[in-house]
């Protein structure tokens, strides 16, 4: 039996891929190039899939370089029901902060996208899964006050799994925070563009992503209310291949665009241009 | 003959001791009469005994109970001239969600609810209460009349949450709760809810951001259902979730009247009859309405600026934050 031996080796030696060299695309489950996706600002270049990225990363990508100046940076959750299922909520941040390196599932600021000063909220979904509790809600809202007094527009950058239920009922009640804070917002001519990616689902897409004048998602993001196993479950039925992607949500109605990674910044900054090239006209006209 | 839940089980055995007497007794032999007194006034202690120390898990059981009252009965017990209004005028009616103006106390209000149906075939037409976005749209369209007409709007809570299927998904179910919280939270007339059973997460927010939330005794409001919760931290590998992970995830939520008080996010509790709303909901429908109408009473006097202000504010502190270091 040695030829058999020898064959199993050999199996077990092409599975083994070096650490961190390649990856697996989540959508086409084709092994790629690490560097060739890091080059192409995490986009699968096999099959257009657009990798889940850190705020970091993202801020990175939208703010014109060195614009970023970061606000409520010192806001720390605290854990009001004292949860613990099989850990405690309190472990489970110290764990989300090792692992992300970041203090909270959303990072917010002003910054500057192609020379229009902005305010960016910003999710991260390394952290709980982009979760909103208390400390998410409150910086969101803090940065549309803060956008709607220095007369900013307000971008938002969804990745999020809904509410934190960590938080009970006050991760529901952010919710009606962050939708109270956006409708005060909407009483300004500035513009709040909303923009969606993988995935954006439960309460933060019933309330912050769902709320844009203008939105827009990365290609095959998914985005919905329910989860899609929760639906599975409930209906019994297997779900249709697109569902909750956003070329789906497009094609509903639900977004007014979907945009490569690559083409975001610009068209963001264009929309701004033409939003703020109003004003100007209407301000003269004044 | 009431449906009793397995907890109340020790009543329903003197209860149905009581009606066995009763009959044999036939209002004659005074002997048996006087037990059978004896005997009421035992299973009523029992009943407030075991209804003061309640779980978590047992006021889920009694919030959802098939014999609560839901709206249309609240309706029915408390206002006058109900006039049903239909169709959010995009799509379709959804009759999990009921609404339209009535008189209260002799005012006029517009009035709007979950209703979970009574009955198999009800409560399939009525989808148990589980509202598709066409729900949520009537509901804020009726909102929006009342703010039109300058009518106060009560609104009653009672859903599992709003519906997850394709359809849903697909007409926007998000988007539909998205808008009425933002909506809601800027409307411009007196606005007063009340969770009379089951607040589910945002299907249940999506008609409560109010000048004032309250909640019946034995309501419950959550983020998430206890088994939902369950399933997503408590699973092992596959493994079934059992019946005591379901009560551990239903206290971990805080999700009962008496919690949601002490997190400040309800205002006022309104006490149910002993053994729950459904033993006598004329009498739970005159507590509350006594309530609704001492809040109406003070909001009715405020100006629209003052209202929509403070229900900005209501909502702006909820949360608890905490701030680290400067770095």
């Amino acid at each position: 039996m040695a030829w058999f031996k020898k064959e199993k080796t050999a199996i077990t030696k092409r599975v083994k891929i070096p650490e961190g060299l390649w990856v697996k695309c989540d959508n086409c489950k084709e092994i790629v190039y690490r560097k060739e996706v890091e080059k192409n600002l995490k986009v699968c270049p096999k099959c257009n899939y657009h990798f889940r990225i850190s705020a970091k990363e993202r801020i990175l990508l939208l703010a014109d370089e060195g614009s970023f100046k970061e606000i409520g940076e010192n806001l720390m959750s605290v854990d009001p029901l004292n949860f613990k299922d099989q850990v405690t909520y309190k472990e489970r941040l110290k764990e989300s902060l090792k692992k992300s390196n970041i203090s909270e599932a959303v990072i917010t600021g002003e910054a500057v996208m192609g020379g229009y000063p902005v305010m960016l909220i910003v999710f991260d979904f390394a952290f709980m899964g982009g979760s909103m509790g208390s400390v998410v809600g409150e910086k969101f809202t803090i940065a549309a006050e803060k956008a709607l007094d220095e007369e900013l527009p307000l971008i938002s950058i969804t990745s999020s799994g809904g509410a934190r239920m960590q938080e009970g009922i006050l991760s529901l009640m952010q919710m009606a925070k962050t939708s109270a804070a956006i409708a005060r917002f909407n009483r300004s001519t500035l513009p709040y563009i909303s923009i969606l990616s993988d995935p954006t689902f439960g309460g933060v897409t019933a309330s912050i992503a769902m709320l844009g004048d203008i939105i827009i998602a990365e290609p095959k993001s998914l985005i919905g209310f329910a989860g899609p196993r929760v639906i599975e479950q409930t209906i019994k039925q297997q779900l249709p291949e697109d569902f909750q992607r956003a070329e789906f949500l497009l094609q509903h109605g639900m977004i007014d665009m979907v945009i490569n990674r690559r083409e975001l910044k610009q068209t963001i900054v264009k929309l701004l241009s033409l939003i703020d090239g109003n004003s100007k006209v209407k301000s003269e006209k004044l | 003959m009431y449906y009793y839940l397995d907890f109340e089980k020790p009543v329903a055995e003197l209860e149905n001791k009581i009606e066995e007497l009763k009959r044999i007794a036939d209002g004659r032999d005074m002997n048996i009469t006087s037990e059978i007194k004896r005997l009421e006034k035992k299973a009523k202690e029992l009943r407030a005994d075991i209804f003061s120390k309640l779980t978590p898990w047992q006021k889920i059981l009694i919030a959802r109970h098939s014999e609560r009252p839901q709206t249309l009965d609240y309706i029915g017990l408390m206002m006058e001239d109900f006039v049903e209004l239909h169709g959010d005028r995009r799509f379709s009616d959804d009759p999990s969600i009921v609404g339209g103006f009535a008189k209260f106390g002799g005012m006029p209000v517009a009035v709007i609810g979950h209703q979970k149906g009574r009955g198999t075939k009800d409560r399939i037409w009525r989808n148990f209460g589980q509202p598709h976005p066409e729900g949520y749209r009537k509901a804020l369209r009726i909102m929006k009349l009342a703010e039109k007409f300058l009518m106060p709007v009560i609104t009653f809570i009672d859903t599992a949450g709003a519906y997850p299927g394709i359809g849903a998904e697909e007409r926007g179910q998000a988007e539909a709760i998205a808008k009425n919280l933002l909506e809601m939270s800027v409307l411009k007339t007196p606005v007063v809810s009340v969770i009379t059973g089951e607040g589910g997460s945002g299907g249940a927010l999506a008609l409560a951001v109010t000048d004032k939330v309250l909640i019946l005794e034995h309501s419950v409001y959550s983020v998430i259902s206890p088994e939902g919760c369950a399933a997503i931290l408590w699973k092992k590998n596959g493994s079934e979730i059992t019946q005591e992970e379901y009560e551990k995830s239903s206290e971990a939520l805080k999700l009962t009247a008496q919690d949601l008080f002490e997190l400040e996010v309800i205002d006022e509790i309104i006490p149910e009859p002993v053994g729950g709303a459904h033993r006598d909901p004329k009498e739970t429908a005159m507590t509350l309405a006594k309530v609704i109408k001492k809040h109406l009473a003070e909001l009715i006097k405020k100006t629209v600026e003052e209202l929509v202000e403070e229900r900005y504010r209501k909502f702006r502190l909820m949360g608890k934050v905490e701030e680290g270091e400067e770095e």
